[in-house]
């Protein structure tokens, strides 16, 4: 019996080792977004490129399309920034820009330095539809089904595995789906 | 004189946003429940991240238009999630944070209680410093002190 000694205290360690190794792999940064499998929030902004034009949730209701969160002052959004340009010349997914808290001169300076891979970016100022989304960070990326449902989102800057692994198939899934 | 000068220097100090002090109280208790998701260890009354000032005016607008606590905290939650509620809630999937604690120190009790209980009932000879501790020496039980080193 002397070995439940070191047996009890063995198990106990090997326990609190798979919480130690669970707890260290996650990654605190990452919040998981209550929207995911929910309809999108609704938003009307006006268009970055085109202020008396406005885009609506409705607007791109019947596709599968992008979200990506982005401002002129983010440093993170540089990173990404070429995936996405080189993602657009393939042309198999809308992506439109959300600008968040950003000023206008300052966006459209921006994306003529480092390209515009967007079918159009909207102006969020203030930043309201930024909260309704659950913005906490940016870059934030959203994908969103031809329901309308938001499926995915990518915290972040989007990374060649991000996109390769997670983003694509999911993309093809989602345009193989034929809503009614 | 003073008085002119001392009243300019008050006036100066206050934000302008506390011209309601009694708004400003009730957006700060609500904002001590909300987690700064930036900053992530502060709440959004405290942080000084630029998303925290956008959440404390939402705040603050939400109470105007006369909605309650709990409104806004669903407001919040439905948007970042529970992680965005600085205490935990307590649910099925927190219940280990919240009372593991409890039942480590409950089950450390426990096992202390029991070890010193057992040792209690052992002859004293068992404790004597100066005799080895050889396998036949443990004539109470066999759960007597662990032999230091392995006495083969």
């Amino acid at each position: 019996m002397k070995r439940w000694q070191f047996i009890v205290p063995g198990v106990l360690f090997a326990v609190l080792v798979l919480f130690l190794v669970r707890g260290l792999n996650l990654d605190p940064r990452e919040v998981p977004s209550p929207l995911i499998g929910k309809p999108a929030p609704a938003f009307t902004l006006p268009r970055l490129d085109d202020p008396t034009q406005k885009i609506g949730r409705e607007d791109l209701l019947g596709k599968v399309w992008m979200l990506n969160v982005w401002a002129s002052w983010c440093v993170a959004c540089r990173e990404e920034h070429p995936l996405l340009v080189e993602y657009s010349r393939r042309k198999s997914v809308p992506v439109y820009g959300l600008n968040y808290k950003d000023g206008r001169a300052e966006a459209q300076r921006w994306l003529a330095n480092f390209g515009n891979p967007y079918d159009a970016s909207i102006s969020d100022t203030d930043g309201r539809v930024g909260i309704d989304f659950g913005v906490y960070g940016v870059p934030e990326t959203f994908v969103i089904d031809k329901r309308g449902v938001v499926r995915f989102k990518q915290i972040g800057p989007i990374t060649a595995e991000a996109l390769r692994d997670k983003i694509e198939p999911l993309l093809k899934q989602l345009n193989a789906d034929n809503p009614a | 004189m003073l008085a002119v000068l001392l009243a300019g220097a008050s006036a100066k100090e206050a934000a302008p946003a506390a011209a309601d002090p009694v708004l400003e109280e009730r957006m700060l208790a609500v904002a001590s429940e909300l987690r700064c998701l930036v900053c992530q260890n502060q709440t959004i009354a405290d942080s000084h991240a630029d998303l925290a000032v956008d959440l404390r005016n939402q705040v603050r607008e939400m109470l105007r238009k006369g909605q309650s606590e709990r409104e806004i905290i669903d407001y919040m939650t439905a948007r970042y999630g529970d992680f965005v509620l600085y205490r935990p809630p307590v649910k099925a999937t927190t219940a280990l944070l919240w009372y593991g604690p409890g039942l480590l120190l409950v089950g450390g009790l426990a096992v202390l209680w029991l070890v010193l209980r057992r040792r209690s009932r052992m002859a004293p000879e068992n404790f004597d410093p100066d005799e080895p501790d050889l396998p036949e020496a443990s004539k109470a039980s066999e759960d007597a002190a662990p032999p230091a080193p392995p006495a083969q």
